[in-house]
Formats: C-alpha cells, sequence, structure tokens
C-alpha cells in the first residue's frame, strides 16, 4: 500500500468538466485509480466519463463514501474548492491549480492543519502509488511498482528522476509532488515520517531545488532522528546565479539561506547521498542497499 | 509564470501609506528639478532627493542624495534624472525632508514556507545593511509567526514594540504602524512590505522613511489598478529576451553564457543548467517553456533563445508529460520555417508521443538524442569548438 493513497483511494475530481480535469480523469480511470465522482457547480446530473457529476462535494462525497480528492479549478475558486472539500471531511486533497494566490493558500493549509487533512499541492503533478493509485497529472509509463518512496518539489524533473528508478529495476513505492510553489501542504520531513513507517519503502529520493529551506529541515530531522532507510537527494539549480527567479515561484535565492551549496552541505552533513545528475540517485540508491543487504524486491499485493 | 513580482515604486508605496494614516516625511513626487528646488526651499533643509527606480541596492547604487540648499537639491534632481542606475533610466524622483534620526528600525511583513505562514519581523537595527544584520546578528531580529484564523493582533505588535525596547505611548505608537502595515499586506495581497527604514526622530515619533511592497503576481485579479504594469519596458533591469519572454508568458532568465537552454518545468530546466556546467559549458539563458507547451509556444521560444547573439548552440531538453513530443517537434519546425536555424541545436525529446516527435523530427532532417546527460556533452563540445 502507498503512503497517503492506496487500492483504497476513492476520490472525486473538483472541477471534473473543465478541459484539464475531464482529460485527466480518463487517465486516471484508465489507469484504475478509483474516481468515484466529480463536481462542478451547475453541472449536477451530468457525467463525465461515466463517472456522475454533482454541484457540490457534500452530494458527491457522501453518496460515493469518497476519502480522497483532487482540484482542478482555476486559481481564483480553488481556495474554495479545498474549504468544501475538507468541510465534506475528504482527508487527502491534491491540488493541481498552480498561480494560486499566497494569502489564500496560507489560509487553506491552516484549515487543513486543524481538520488534520493532507493536503498536496498546490501546483504539483500529484501523488502516484504505482500500480495502485494515480491521483494526479504525471505521465504513468515512467513510473514502475518498486521500493523507493519519492518526494519532489519539481515535476519534469520528477519523471526524470523516477525513469532512472524505473529502468534500474528499483522502481518507486510511493512518488509524490510536494508541489512548486512557496506554501504547499506537506514539506519533506512529513513526507519522510510516512516513508520510514511504510513497509514499501526500502529507500528515499528526495528532489530539491533551490529557495526555502525545506531541504535543510529535512537533512536537520534525517541527522536529529536517526533516520533508519538509506536517502539519497538531488538539488536542482546548483549553478542558478543568486537573485534570480528560475520559474518557480519557489526557486528564488535570497540572499545566503536556499542556495544549492547550503542544501547539499546540510544533507551531506546528515549521512544523505547526494546526486551530482539526476540519473545518480538510482545509482547511489542501489549502492546504499546493496551495501545493507536489503532486497529490493518488493512483494506485489494481488 | 511570470519572472518579476509587481513591486510597487516608492512613492506608490507611500501613497498608500498616507492613506492607512502611516507617517511618511513631506515630500513630493517631480520630473522637473526645478520644482526640487521649490519644493526644498519651502520643506526647508536638508532635503533628500531619491531616484523612483525598481531596482535593489538603490542607495548604494547611488540614487539617493542629500542636499543642504535648494540649489543644491536642484543640482541633484539634474544628476539622477535622465541618468542609467543599474541599466534604468531614471525618470522620476521624489524630493523629501531629511528627518533627523534617532535611530533606525526595520518592520516586514513577508510569508515562512516551513510554518505555511505569514510572519511579522522587525528589528533594532534598520537601514541599508538588514539583510546583514540577519545573518550577523541574527538576535536582533524579533520575528512572529501570524496565525492566519485569528492574524496580526495588537498585542503581537506591544510584544514587538518591547522587544524593541519601546514603553508607553511610544509602544503603542509603533504597534499602531505595525497593524496598519499587517492590514495594508492583507489588503493589498502583499508577499512583502516592508518599511526600512523606520525613523525614530529626535522627538520619539515615527516616520516611514522608505519602504518595499512586492505585491503577489497571482492575486493581481484582484487588484486590476496593478495589472496593466505587469509588462514593465524599459524602467526595469530585464533584458530584450526578457522582455519578450513575458509578453509570451515563457520564463526565461538571462545568464552570460554561449549554450542557449530550452526545457519544460523549471526543475528540469535548472538541472539541465547544473548538467551543462558540470561538463564544462556555461549556459546563456534559463528557459521553462512550461508544461503542455504548444508549437507555437515552442517556436516563440526558440525564437528568443536565437535572439541572443551571444548564443553559439541551442540545448533543447524536453520530458514529455503533459507536454506532447509532437507538439514540439511541430513547434521545432514551425521556428525553422520563421528563423531558420543559423545556429546548430542539440535536442532531446523523450516522454508522451516521443515516436510521433521523433518521426516529425527525423522527416525533417534534424538529429535527437535519448539521454540529458548525452545531449549536455554534445552541446558543450558544439559550443566550446563554435560548431
Amino acid at each position: 500500500m502507498g503512503v497517503f493513497v492506496g487500492k483504497h483511494t476513492r476520490a472525486i475530481v473538483q472541477g471534473i468538466t473543465g478541459g484539464q480535469g475531464s482529460f485527466h480523469t480518463r487517465l486516471m480511470l484508465h489507469y484504475g485509480t478509483q474516481i468515484v465522482a466529480g463536481t462542478s457547480p451547475m453541472k449536477g446530473g451530468t457525467q463525465v466519463h461515466g463517472v456522475p457529476v454533482y454541484d457540490t462535494v457534500e452530494e458527491a462525497a457522501s453518496k460515493h463514501r469518497a476519502n480522497a480528492s483532487i482540484i482542478f479549478v482555476p486559481a481564483p475558486f480553488a481556495a474554495d474548492a479545498a474549504f468544501e472539500a475538507v468541510e465534506a471531511g475528504l482527508k487527502t486533497i491534491v491540488i493541481i491549480t498552480e498561480h494560486i494566490p499566497v494569502k489564500d493558500a496560507i489560509q487553506v493549509m491552516a484549515r487543513a492543519k486543524q481538520a488534520q487533512v493532507t493536503v498536496i499541492g498546490p501546483n504539483t503533478p500529484g501523488i502516484i502509488a504505482p500500480n495502485e493509485c494515480k491521483l494526479g497529472i504525471m505521465p504513468a509509463h515512467v513510473f514502475k511498482r518498486g521500493c523507493v518512496g519519492v518526494a519532489s518539489r519539481s515535476g519534469t524533473l520528477t519523471y526524470e528522476i523516477a525513469t532512472g528508478l524505473s529502468v534500474s529495476g528499483l522502481g518507486q513505492s510511493t512518488c509524490i509532488g510536494l508541489g512548486g510553489d512557496q506554501i504547499v501542504g506537506l514539506s519533506f520531513v512529513d513526507v519522510l515520517k510516512e516513508f520510514e513507517r511504510d513497509k514499501q519503502t526500502k529507500a528515499v529520493a528526495l528532489i530539491g531545488e533551490i529557495g526555502g529551506n525545506l531541504e535543510e529541515l529535512a537533512a536537520e530531522y534525517i541527522a536529529k532522528e536517526g533516520y533508519t532507510k538509506p536517502v539519497a537527494a538531488f538539488i536542482a539549480g546548483r549553478t542558478a546565479p543568486p537573485g534570480k527567479r528560475m520559474g518557480h515561484a519557489g526557486a528564488i535565492i535570497m540572499g545566503r539561506t536556499g542556495t544549492a551549496d547550503s542544501k547539499i552541505e546540510a544533507f551531506k552533513k546528515a549521512g544523505v547521498d547526494v546526486a551530482e545528475k539526476p540519473r545518480d540517485v538510482a545509482r547511489l540508491l542501489a549502492e546504499r542497499l546493496k551495501k545493507k543487504s536489503i532486497s529490493t524486491r518488493c512483494k506485489s499485493e494481488k | 509564470m511570470r519572472l518579476q513580482k509587481l513591486k510597487l515604486h516608492e512613492h506608490e508605496a507611500k501613497t498608500i501609506f498616507e492613506k492607512y494614516d502611516i507617517p511618511t516625511p513631506r515630500g513630493k513626487l517631480t520630473t522637473s528639478s526645478t520644482l526640487v528646488k521649490e519644493v526644498t526651499a519651502k520643506l526647508g533643509v536638508p532635503t533628500v532627493v531619491k531616484a523612483q527606480i525598481l531596482v535593489s541596492g538603490r542607495g548604494k547604487a547611488g540614487g539617493i542624495l542629500f542636499a543642504n540648499s535648494p540649489e543644491e537639491a536642484e543640482n541633484a534632481a539634474k544628476r539622477l534624472l535622465g541618468s542609467e542606475i543599474k541599466g534604468v533610466k531614471v525618470k522620476e524622483v521624489l524630493v523629501e525632508e531629511k528627518i533627523a534620526a534617532k535611530k533606525e528600525l526595520y518592520l516586514g511583513i513577508t510569508t515562512d514556507r516551513a510554518k505555511c505562514s505569514y510572519v511579522a519581523i522587525a528589528s533594532s537595527e534598520g537601514g541599508m545593511d538588514i539583510e546583514e544584520v540577519a545573518v550577523t546578528m541574527p538576535k536582533r531580529i524579533v520575528k512572529v509567526f501570524i496565525d492566519s484564523t485569528y492574524g496580526f493582533r495588537l498585542y503581537h505588535a506591544h510584544q514587538i514594540a518591547r522587544k524593541l525596547g519601546y514603553m508607553g505611548s511610544q509602544m503603542r505608537d509603533l504597534a499602531t504602524i505595525f497593524l496598519k502595515l499587517y492590514k495594508i499586506a492583507m489588503d493589498y495581497d502583499a508577499e512583502l512590505i516592508e518599511i526600512n527604514p523606520l525613523i525614530e526622530t529626535v522627538e520619539g515619533k515615527f516616520v516611514a522613511a522608505d519602504s518595499r511592497i512586492l505585491i503577489d503576481d497571482n492575486a493581481l485579479y484582484r487588484h486590476p489598478e496593478y495589472k496593466e504594469r505587469l509588462i514593465p519596458e524599459e524602467d526595469t533591469e530585464l533584458s530584450a529576451q526578457e522582455v519578450e519572454a513575458q509578453k509570451t508568458g515563457l520564463a526565461y532568465v538571462k545568464l552570460d553564457g554561449n549554450i542557449g537552454i530550452i526545457g519544460n518545468g523549471a526543475g528540469l530546466v535548472m538541472a539541465t543548467l547544473d548538467a551543462v556546467q558540470f561538463y564544462g559549458g556555461r549556459p546563456a539563458n534559463f528557459l521553462d517553456v512550461g508544461g503542455g507547451a504548444s508549437s507555437d509556444m515552442m517556436a516563440s521560444a526558440l525564437n528568443i533563445v536565437l535572439s541572443d547573439p551571444k548564443v553559439e548552440v541551442v540545448f533543447i531538453n524536453i520530458l514529455g508529460g503533459i507536454t506532447r513530443c509532437d507538439e514540439v517537434a511541430k513547434g521545432i519546425l514551425e521556428a525553422k520555417k520563421r528563423v531558420g536555424f543559423a545556429k546548430p541545436i542539440v535536442i532531446r525529446l523523450v516522454g508522451t508521443n516521443e515516436e510521433e516527435g521523433r518521426r516529425i523530427l527525423t522527416e525533417a532532417g534534424i538529429h535527437f538524442l535519448d539521454s540529458m546527460e548525452e545531449a549536455a556533452v554534445k552541446a558543450v563540445e558544439i559550443a566550446k569548438t563554435g560548431g
């Protein structure tokens, strides 16, 4: 079973009638994800790819015993959508939407924390537990069921590293996109805790980038708690000049904090292997697992 | 995706402060040095003449001048108006009374990623070197994390004022200013709002001498009055390519090497820059076409990168997820038709619809590679031998 999502996940799609929502509903269904309902105000009573559409999350969630949601609604309405999902009692919420105002994101996270709801994103490719559940927009073919837990702040770079893990035979237990915005629901530390408890996860890959201090906090946690599973990291933006924004709202270097050097140094001090190139992540983890004689074969749960 | 946060000019920030009754120095915004002289005569000396430009380190770059007579003020304005500071032309100056400071403080509200909240920050060591203070004397910085349900309250502001050493009516005055600053941050969706310095006058009053406000550009739909400001032209530090990219909605940052880089996804593009440097090359830019880029976007991206005369070779690194390789391939052909390939291009194309994308490129006689590392090595090699 994956962390946060798995075969038990019964998800609704908020914004199911929009272009992105409808397109990815089809792909998630095709992957085998249980998409039990969708919502779109004033479109209640219709269907999208055979999935029933409701006007409100309350109706959709109660009629279909949903426990998760994936949000595709446009940025100005995304915070409302998240509040609605929290109030309807859904426990895992993936927010795909990008460009959500910071003020809204802060309010959503506070409300979710109070209700003990897990928020993944915003501005995330989502989460995938290979062969079980894909709640996101990632290309499914790069993932393969296996033993490495992956947490990432980036989208395409995750696919790059996941491909490496798949090709090497290690595969992934669960792969989580934390989201590219400044304010996101999960930190590396939150995910590390889940992977520590998860039996299928034998090793962890953290994919970070310049800006913020989530990587430094993860390194501190790993060192302090004596993390038992091997961890490898990749940091994008080693050569980015300071003070320049590299696209993501997340990737800003402010003064001396948040630089690639500071993150790499923190990880190395904590005993985390830092990959110089994306494809090195799989090699480093395979070596560590071999040294500790940990079998990388994962029981398939059929 | 946009590259620059919406920064407000100092005078715009001060206009907002006046609306919220935060004391600011008396002064005037003008384009005329004669008027600067007149205003100085009226305000009394000394005055300060400040270039209204959106560059960081304005004071240290010579954008703030002091005057002890109306004539000096006029000369200062003449020197600033029309001059270039850090590549940005000065079109307006703000002339203000110079406030005699007993002390310079710092007040700010911004966001904290780890805590997922706003944070109020204050220091008794305000002024130009506040970043230095944060690094060398972290104890001189007071922070209060703000619970978004209850907001920043008067007692929080009192706590901060006490920690900065104030009591009585001074404590109340400082706290009131801080509360108003928070109100502005919320009302205007500011990601960062600072008063630096907040001057404590010899008489014990507080005056906001300079300010910085960055508005969250994702929230601009709530602030239509600032929307047309999104595409800054000559009054920014941006290059021609950067301005063009903003118009097209592409995330572009100019760097100083000779290998043009295009990719999809900020993380992947950054990793591509890193790989190029790892193999001894120097990237000319960062360009992220974003998720699900159309052939049209791809063509514009190539156009922008090829318009940089320093570029000797272009490295396109696409890992298709929601971006489709066939769209990318079509965009590459479109760009070839529009501008031609005067320079060699190295392409790495894998992912969604890669067979179709590769077929399109092969038919057009364009070569491509499988791995990012291989492609990076190739691009560096071409850049070194000059094609």
